[in-house]
This record gives structure tokens, C-alpha cells and sequence, in this order.
């Protein structure tokens, strides 16, 4: 049972999808990204990415930098499209 | 660091990784190199599209020939791309844009595609909950056996498969020079140290002007800043991607059931500013509920910024030219390099060990510029 841990719950990633990716050599952050579709859920990766990136530092060893982090990417909370469309001026 | 190699390839997006694979299995010594991470260029930001209806002869061949390899890739490889077959929808709105389809639809059906030209009932049949009254649309074409893939996969798949045949891949590693002898390649100069080596391809996307540079080319490309963007995930509602040129808008909804789509605005200029903007988000906002109103209650997650690498005529530039020896180009893509990625990894693989040549390489190379021997391909999005 204790792998069945989630650390990803928008896009339900267990811990040990994490690191068997990162066993499999996916060891930028934005690899795992990719590879898993961590963050990319509704909340963007608020609830998840710290914890990825504590995952990610022990098991490598390696520091992450801020620099590398995902970039926040707007509208940054969900916006429907019919309030987008609206908002003419 | 290895010291020599066969190959050096610059770039570890879905070209570069896609060579190094290829190569790779064909036992060449196999070396690439990445600034970053593997797909932090345009294959990180890509549309994920993958379409056969072109109006030039080259770009169709290249595409078809894709497929195909597409096809088989997931299996080849041993990892999922994701592909799936839901087809192009390419909207038509006017006469002009009529006569343009019949005659692309006419020169596609020659090389043996399946596409047809749809009536405004059959559009409906295809994808439900497109508003074709909203849309100003008089037909469309739609191809079958067009669809997408996901560039991730592909790319990651790509490179592991490539390790596993031999390949060497060094990220976070720039590549800073190039040295040649009598205009022949002999040495990559990286950050981190240099590898011997006759060949190197240039993959390296929107930045191969410069890697160009380093062997005193100059390339005609310029980097044209896109953007794209995905809502949250839905019940499956259509397969095709809708695309139209008149709009500029194309959007498909994707396996795990995210709309991901984008469309140019006024402001979108050329440079490597990546900022997202407020008014393409205004904009593709209102077009996508244009074209399907029961969208507007559905909320956009997030967009992000890319560049398309793009050429005088929007084709690639392939192959090697006469002022260097050993130097050859992958790149130029202008927007459609993932799609057509199996077909040119296949034809630079079989010229670099085979130097075969083929009808197609030649006319994508870097001369046709100097010749002025260019065709312009219509058909862009985005
Ligand atoms: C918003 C958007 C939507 C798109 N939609 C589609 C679509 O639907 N279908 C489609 O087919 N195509 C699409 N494209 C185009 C497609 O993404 C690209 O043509 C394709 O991914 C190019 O792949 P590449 O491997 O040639 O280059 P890239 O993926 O750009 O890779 C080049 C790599 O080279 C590296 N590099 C650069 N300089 C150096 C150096 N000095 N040393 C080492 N490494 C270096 C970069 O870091 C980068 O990772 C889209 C593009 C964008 C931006
Ligand atoms: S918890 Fe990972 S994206 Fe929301």
C-alpha cells in the first residue's frame, strides 16, 4: 500500500509513477512534466510541484533551482471561455 | 565526454531525437546535444496536429510518408504516442477558398489520399458542435487519416529508443562552436567539452540561425512568436482537428480530454519574446466559441508561448549544401515539424549512410533560395 501514495491529485500520479520515471532517467522537473502530466491539472501545479520537487531532490541528490520551476502560466485560476469572449473593449 | 562520434546532432526536440534514433539504428556512433532538457523547444510547445492536406506537392509526399511511419512508430519503439486517427476538418469560407481546395483536394487525391470536400450538413456530422452559421463556413475538406499524436512521447520515446541502440545524449549541454577544415566538419565545440566528428546535423529549431552561423551560413529563417492554449478536460465530444486559414484558429481536443488550440494576433511579431498576452486570450476566446458556443461555459487551464521557425516559402530546409561538407540542415519547420518529423529523420538517415538522394531533399534544400526556385505552401495555420 505504501506506494499508492498521490502526490499528483488533479492528474492522479502516485508516488510510485514518480519515481519510476525518475529510475527511468526523466530527471528535469519539466521532463516529468511532460512525461506524467504533473501540474498541468486545474490547480497548475500548486499542490504538487513543491512535493515533485522534494521527490525529485532526494532521489538524485541534486538541488532543483528556482530556475527551474514551471513558469506560471495565465490565466493561472480556470476562466471559463464566455467570460474571456466577453470582456470586449 | 565521448571524443569522436560519427554523428553529432544539435537539438534534443523531436528532430533531433527522431535523427539520433534512426541513425542510431542503423549502428552509426551517435552523439546529441541539448542546452536544455529534452523537448524545451518547439516540440515542448507544439499543437501536437499531424495533417497530410498541403498545397505543395513536397510538403503532401512528406506527410503522407509520415503517417505511415507514424503508424508503426508506437510499436517500433516500445512506448505509446499516443496516435489517433480523428482526421483534419479545414474549414472553407469563400469562393476563392473553394477553388483553392478543389485544386489542393485534386493534387492530394494523386498521390493517393483519402479527402473529401464536405457540405455544411456533413460538417455537423463530423464534428457535432461546431456552429456552422458562426463559423461562416460554405464546406470544408476533411481527411480521414489525419490526426495527432503527442510530441512528449514521441520525443522521449525517440530518445530511449535511440540510447538503447547506442546513442549517446548529453542535456543541459550548448553547443558553442563548430570548427571546419577546408570546408569539411570536423569538431563540436560544447560548454562542457568537444567531439571529432565529419558530420553534424543542425536541429536545433528556431535557434539553427545561429548554429548556422558558427559554420558561416547564413539561413533565411525567422522566429515568429505563437500561442497556444488547453482548457480542463471533457467528456469526449470530437475527434477532428477543426482548423481554418481565413482565422487562423485551430483546435482539437486530445486523448486524455483537454481542448488545446491557438490562433495569431495583430501583436504577434517576430523576436523570442515569450510573454502570453491578455488579448489571445481574449481572441481565442471569442473565435472558439464562434465556431462552437456550447464551449463557453468550459474553462480555459492555461496557454503558453512557442516560435515557429519559418521560412520565405514555409518549407523546410533540409539536406547538405556545397559550402560545407558535413554540415546539413534540419530545420525551418514553420510550424508543422512535428508532423512531418518520421519522413525527414528517414531521408537524412538514408543520405547520411546510404548518401542517397532523393527528388524531395533536393528541392527543400538551402539553394532554392539562391535559385529563387521557391513554391509557396498555402496551407499554414496558426
Ligand atoms: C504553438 C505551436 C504549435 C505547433 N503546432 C504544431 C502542430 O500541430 N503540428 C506540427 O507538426 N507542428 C507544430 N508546431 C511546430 C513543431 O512544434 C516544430 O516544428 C517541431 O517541434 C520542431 O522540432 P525540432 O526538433 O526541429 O526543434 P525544437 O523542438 O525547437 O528543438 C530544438 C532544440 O535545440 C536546442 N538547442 C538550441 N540551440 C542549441 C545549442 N546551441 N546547443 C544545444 N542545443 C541547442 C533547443 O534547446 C531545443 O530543445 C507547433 C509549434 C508551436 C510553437
Ligand atoms: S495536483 Fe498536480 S496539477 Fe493539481
Amino acid at each position: 500500500m505504501k506506494n499508492k501514495a498521490i502526490v499528483c491529485r488533479c492528474e492522479d500520479i502516485t508516488l510510485e509513477d514518480v519515481e519510476k520515471a525518475i529510475d527511468e532517467g526523466y530527471t528535469d522537473l519539466e521532463e516529468l512534466r511532460k512525461k506524467l502530466r504533473i501540474g498541468m491539472g486545474p490547480c497548475q501545479g500548486r499542490v504538487c510541484i513543491q512535493i515533485i520537487m522534494k521527490i525529485l531532490e532526494k532521489k538524485t541528490g541534486k538541488k532543483v533551482s528556482r530556475r527551474d520551476l514551471p513558469t506560471s502560466r495565465p490565466p493561472i485560476v480556470p476562466v471559463s471561455l464566455g467570460t474571456l469572449a466577453s470582456d470586449e473593449k | 565526454m565521448k571524443s569522436r562520434a560519427d554523428v553529432v546532432i544539435v537539438g534534443g526536440g523531436v528532430n533531433g531525437c527522431g535523427l539520433a534514433y534512426n541513425l542510431a539504428k542503423r549502428d552509426m556512433d551517435v552523439v546529441v546535444f541539448e542546452r536544455d532538457y529534452l523537448t524545451s523547444g518547439a516540440t515542448g510547445a507544439c499543437g501536437a496536429g499531424i495533417r497530410q492536406q498541403w498545397s505543395t506537392r513536397d510538403n503532401t509526399l512528406l506527410a503522407i510518408d509520415s503517417v505511415k511511419i507514424f503508424e508503426k512508430l508506437s510499436k517500433e519503439l516500445g512506448e505509446d504516442i499516443d496516435l489517433r486517427h480523428g482526421g483534419y476538418l479545414i474549414a472553407i469560407h469563400d469562393d476563392k477558398e473553394m477553388q483553392q481546395a478543389e485544386k489542393n483536394v485534386e493534387m492530394q487525391r494523386s498521390l493517393g489520399l483519402k479527402v473529401d470536400i464536405l457540405n455544411p450538413q456533413e460538417i455537423n456530422d463530423v464534428v457535432p458542435i461546431l456552429d456552422v452559421k458562426g463559423m461562416n463556413a460554405i464546406g470544408a475538406t476533411f481527411c480521414p487519416t489525419d490526426g495527432h499524436a503527442n510530441p512528449f512521447k514521441t520525443t522521449f520515446a525517440y530518445a530511449n529508443a535511440a540510447k538503447r541502440c547506442g546513442a549517446t545524449i548529453y542535456t543541459h549541454t550548448e553547443v558553442v562552436g563548430i570548427k571546419t577544415q577546408k570546408k569539411q566538419v570536423t569538431e563540436v565545440v560544447t560548454n562542457k567539452g568537444a567531439v571529432k566528428t565529419n558530420i553534424v546535423i543542425n536541429a536545433a529549431g528556431v535557434w539553427s540561425k545561429d548554429i548556422a552561423k558558427m559554420v558561416g551560413i547564413k539561413v533565411p529563417n525567422v522566429p515568429i512568436r505563437k500561442e497556444i492554449m488547453v482548457t480542463e478536460r471533457l467528456e469526449p465530444m470530437f475527434e477532428a482537428m477543426v482548423i481554418s486559414f481565413k482565422d487562423g484558429i485551430y483546435f482539437s481536443q486530445q486523448k486524455e480530454g483537454q481542448i488545446i488550440g491557438g490562433i495569431p494576433i495583430p501583436e504577434q511579431k517576430v523576436g523570442y519574446k515569450t510573454m502570453p498576452t491578455v488579448s489571445f486570450m481574449q481572441h481565442m476566446a471569442r473565435v472558439l466559441t464562434r465556431y462552437a458556443p456550447v464551449l463557453k461555459h468550459v474553462n480555459m487551464l492555461r496557454h503558453w508561448t512557442g516560435f515557429y521557425d519559418v521560412t520565405p516559402d514555409a518549407r523546410p530546409i533540409l539536406g547538405e549544401t556545397k559550402d560545407v561538407k558535413g554540415f546539413i540542415h534540419c530545420h525551418g519547420f514553420s510550424g508543422h515539424g512535428f508532423m512531418l518529423s518520421p519522413m525527414v529523420c528517414k531521408l537524412l538517415s538514408d543520405f547520411i549512410v546510404d548518401d542517397k538522394k532523393s527528388e524531395v531533399l533536393e528541392s527543400l534544400s538551402l539553394d532554392r533560395f539562391k535559385d529563387k526556385r521557391i513554391e509557396h505552401e498555402m496551407s499554414v495555420v496558426g
